[in-house]
């Protein structure tokens, strides 16, 4: 069993295909969508942890890349200095996919990983350079 | 007639360890059940602050002169160039300054490490005289070597700032960060209920010699800062919408804590520093307890767009909405994100309030009230 994780980018015009539906009924592949941020006329981007033998991952994949949309393994990981946060929240400005949040009880950022889609926007955005990027 | 204070009757109480000191959160948050003239009963000083990115600073040092004594005139630390057209061995660091065009490291760096300790390696050069024959020096220095190191910052602490939205097709990096396209964000840069220059917006306790933190140390209001405005509209809580009044500030860097000066980098827009101000507003009489009972929702701004480079106004918000973190134009909702840190600000405001409690630290009568009617030129083209 092989598990990865991936980012899936849809064009706007997407067709109805149910891809995680096809993915999980007709792949036999477990899906566990880490994040979602679709909505229709923009491009979306889904991140999913995907669980199958290789062989079966690797169809599904090329499954995936047939209905025209991006599927980018998630191999780069971002970390962040966090004890030279000073919280000012230009970060979470670029942030859509809500990995990097302002806290309202602690006006702290917080940064939650596991919905981080390595778009690297928040690298340019910290003034205080606190980004960076590295392969697992 | 209503019950008045006076300062020194407030400084009494500050020796006496009997004054009451809130900061301008708790009394916002006391406003919402008592009236003015309760508010005036029960605090004597409200404490303000703001750490957020201010262009307009900088840092005047006296590097001390060598043997033989030099004149300098070109001059850098760290190979950024500071300012030597003032007398020999003074100079002006200014905080964005660069070496080159796209730096990420400039004047504000050079500012933050010296108030961290730092070793900064200083190359000057001159053309030599009579009475300074000195043409070139090279060496290491730090804030232990020189002999003043002035924090001085020609307009700090906005009374009010702009959001920032971006309606075109393309991301913009701006020095309200960066602006996602079809207003895909709105970034906002001031603590609002927390702020200084909003909890008294006539300025009516600060102005020339208002004692106040600066940097993790007593620092001064030294002048009205720069583009200092008292022509924007008011709104119905005498609030002006928009950037209006700034303060100039000064005080000694070497005493500064690198905690509330921060040296920052905006994205092809440049170099810039995080200030740490925060001022402490005397409850004198019943209008300045309605002022400092001023709440996030009754502090208006403007909606501006950033990205098509005609500043267009696209409409009001508040700093409720702004701090929920979603804002409302004309029916789209926008995602939020701050500049400034309420974090470090409120810390500020905290620790101005202990240091007051604790007797160390006094307010100020201003030895000048600033400008009531100014506006701003614009740049005139004329050759
Ligand atoms: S790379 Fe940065 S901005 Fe992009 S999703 Fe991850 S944390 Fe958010
Ligand atoms: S932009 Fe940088 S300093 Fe500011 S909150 Fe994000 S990580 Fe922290």
């Amino acid at each position: 069993m092989t598990h990865k994780r991936f980012v899936l980018t849809f064009p706007p015009e997407l067709t109805s295909e149910p891809i995680t539906y096809k993915l999980i009924k007709d792949f036999d592949i477990m899906v566990n969508i880490l994040n979602a941020d679709i909505s229709p006329g923009k491009i979306g981007h889904l991140v999913l942890e995907m669980s199958a033998p290789g062989k079966v991952l690797k169809s599904g994949i090329e499954y995936i890349k047939g209905q025209n949309v991006e599927c980018v393994p998630l191999e780069k990981k971002i970390f962040y200095q966090a004890d030279n946060c000073i919280h000012c929240g230009s970060c979470t400005a670029v942030c859509f996919s809500g990995a990097l949040t302002m806290s309202r009880a602690t006006n702290e950022m917080v940064f939650n990983p596991e919905k981080c889609v390595v778009c690297e926007l928040c690298l340019k955005a910290c003034p205080l350079r606190l980004f960076s990027i590295d392969i697992e | 007639m209503s019950k008045r204070k006076s300062i020194d009757e407030i400084n009494e109480k500050i020796r006496a360890g009997k004054a009451v000191v809130v900061t301008a959160e708790e009394v916002s948050a006391m406003g919402k059940a008592m009236s003015p003239s309760e508010v005036l009963d029960r605090v004597d000083v409200v404490t303000t602050a703001t750490f957020g990115p201010m262009c307009s600073s900088g840092a005047f040092i006296n590097f001390g002169h060598p043997t033989p004594p030099i004149r300098m005139e070109k001059i850098t630390l760290n190979n950024v160039p500071v300012f030597g057209g003032i007398a020999a061995v003074d100079a002006y660091i200014g905080a964005t300054e660069v070496a080159n065009p796209h730096d990420t490291y400039g004047g504000a760096h050079v500012i933050e490490d010296l108030i961290a300790g730092k070793d900064v390696t200083l190359h000057a050069t001159a053309k030599g005289t009579d009475c300074y024959p000195g043409t070139e020096v090279r060496t290491v220095i730090n804030k232990e070597k020189i002999n003043e190191f002035i924090m001085f910052n020609p307009r700090n602490a906005y009374q009010n700032y702009n959001v920032a939205v971006n309606t075109t097709k393309k991301i913009k990096y701006t020095y309200m960060g960066t602006l996602l396209p079809g207003l895909g964000n709105a970034n906002y840069s001031t603590s609002g209920e927390l702020s200084p220059l909003l909890n008294d917006p006539e300025l009516r306790t600060i102005g020339l010699g208002t004692r106040i933190f600066l940097g993790g140390t007593t620092g001064y209001v030294a002048w009205n800062g720069t583009q200092f405005n008292t022509g924007k509209p008011l709104n119905n809580f005498g609030i002006p919408v928009g950037n209006a009044a700034t303060i100039a500030v000064i005080g000694d860097a070497k005493a500064m804590n690198p905690r509330f000066i921060k040296a920052a980098y905006f994205e092809k827009y440049g170099v810039t520093m995080f200030v740490g101000i925060g001022i402490p507003i005397p409850v004198l009489d019943e209008d300045l307890a309605r002022r400092v009972m001023i709440r996030n929702s009754q502090i208006e701004t403007n909606i501006i767009d950033y990205g098509s480079g005609g500043f267009e106004i696209l409409g009001k918000t508040n700093y409720k909405s702004l701090f929920s973190g979603e804002i409302n134009l004309n029916g789209k909702k926008i995602r939020t994100a701050p500049l400034s840190s309420l974090k470090v600000a409120k810390e500020i405001a905290a620790l101005l309030r202990e240091e007051i409690l604790g007797g160390r630290f006094f307010l100020t009568e201003p030895v000048a009230l600033f400008p009531k009617t100014t506006g701003l030129n614009k740049l005139e083209i004329n050759i």
